[in-house]
């Protein structure tokens, strides 16, 4: 199921490659999803059997700040035509930046039989397989899910101040201008609203993409990760971690790369991120 | 009197008749089915960076031709294969300014796109899309000074 680089990754099995999903597109206990950052994509065309999942309108609540409820995650799955035996493949652009973001969230309700397209659709479409525009459709379930649990995985700004106050283990994926205060943002993306520039301190700075292969978006090798996370910033595998961006979509990119990849037994990824500890009233930051 | 030239004017009031995001998906993506790329006797690749639009993901160039009659017409490459967004804004672009002077093509305002695109315009999109207008609107009133010098 997984790329033969996969091998010594912590847990391969969370990957899949292209080509055995090519072989399992018609299975019916695997649902693929696609989710994007760019709204267009999916519908331009997509991978044959695959389900859309939008970030915004279908991860998270309308109106509060946070993620859908258990009832909004049932109501989502039931749409998607899975139950918890279904096995999950997550695909998309951006190096699979926003499908590692749905499979997190996936993760806070307990839906562990899911796996990540290696590549996502880059290489997918570099190897011209094929896409198409017809939307399925998928017989409504009944899925029960157990309520969300944001303890295990998931970081708040109280548990960060406590990291921050005990010298605990920081990441920070933002690119290198962002995390030095340089810029309040992506390059080439809007300001989304901090009002001060610079990092948690603490922190080190790991760009999230480092993680990939940036001509077919597949992961690092297991070595490449571990020179980059473990020797590199000196990340001590046995601690926790948390990782953090701007809204904690890139940072869930890093959370995988670190929890399933190189084995971190005790990693989070901190939501509120820099749109929130960059607007708190009195929290420290570091330039 | 209409804040664009007429012809984007009148698309943008078309635009404002789709309420529902996934139909104005579709319409953009019919325009972006539209694409055809820089034909070689404008330009061939490896393509200048001078054209190459700051700022945009999609890897997007644009090139202003000024014609005999003193209109203008637009070329566009996008080389990034998921540029579905670029790709549909340079047709509409193309649609709706070739043919207009460089006077008319310089008064279009980056913030067209949020018109265009509203719900269906994705976070890292915004700034490259805007980009690309303002690269047309830069050509434009480059040709503009050349015409006056």
């Amino acid at each position: 199921m997984s790329t033969p680089a996969a091998a010594s990754y912590a847990k391969p099995e969370v990957l899949v490659s292209t080509e055995w999903l090519a072989g399992n597109i018609s299975n019916p206990g695997i649902r693929v999803i696609e989710s994007n950052e760019d709204t267009l994509l999916y519908a331009s065309g997509h991978i044959p059997g695959a389900a859309h999942v939008d970030w915004t309108a279908d991860l998270n609540d309308q109106v509060r700040r946070d993620y859908i409820t258990r009832e909004g995650f049932e109501a989502l799955m039931s749409r998607l035509g899975a139950t918890p035996d279904t096995t999950i493949v997550f695909y998309g652009d951006k190096n699979n930046w926003w499908a590692t973001y749905a499979f997190w969230v996936f993760q806070l309700f307990g839906h562990t039989k899911a796996k990540i397209l290696n590549g996502g659709r880059l290489k997918w479409e570099k190897e011209g397989r094929e896409l198409t525009r017809e939307t399925p459709t998928f017989t409504a379930t009944s899925y029960q899910a157990p309520e969300r649990n944001d303890k295990t995985i998931r970081a708040f700004r109280d548990d960060v101040q406590k990291v921050v106050q005990e010298k605990g283990q920081l990441v920070d994926v933002r690119s290198p201008d962002e995390y030095s205060g340089k810029r309040l943002h992506m390059p080439d993306y809007p300001n989304e609203g901090a009002l001060r520039g610079g990092h948690i301190p603490g922190a080190k700075s790991v760009p999230w993409a480092k993680a990939v292969n940036p001509e077919d978006g597949t992961f690092k090798s297991v070595d490449e990760l571990k020179k980059l996370y473990i020797d590199e910033q000196g990340l001590d595998p046995s601690k926790p971690v948390t990782a953090y961006c701007r809204i904690g979509e890139r940072s869930s990119h890093t959370w995988f790369a670190l929890t399933y990849l190189l084995g971190f037994p005790n990693v989070r990824n901190y939501d509120g991120s820099w749109t929130e500890w960059g607007n708190s009233v009195g929290l420290p930051i570091e330039k | 009197m209409s804040a664009y030239p007429e012809p984007l004017q009148d698309l943008l009031d078309t635009f404002t008749t789709f309420e529902d995001p996934s139909e104005r998906a579709q319409v953009l993506i019919s325009f972006a089915d539209q694409f055809t790329p820089v034909p070689p006797e404008v330009a061939t690749r490896p393509f200048g960076k001078d054209h190459l639009v700051p700022a945009c993901e999609s890897e997007a160039y644009v090139w202003a031709m000024l014609q005999p009659d003193g209109t203008m017409k637009l070329y566009f490459a996008v080389e990034n294969p998921s540029g579905i967004s670029a790709k549909a804004l340079a047709v509409m672009l193309t649609k709706t300014l070739s043919g207009l002077t460089p006077a008319e093509i310089a008064t279009v305002s980056p913030e067209i796109v949020e018109g265009l695109f509203r719900q269906n315009i994705s976070m890292g999109k915004g700034m490259g899309l805007m980009s690309m207008v303002g690269a047309v609107r830069t050509l434009a009133q480059r040709a503009q000074g050349q015409a006056s010098s």
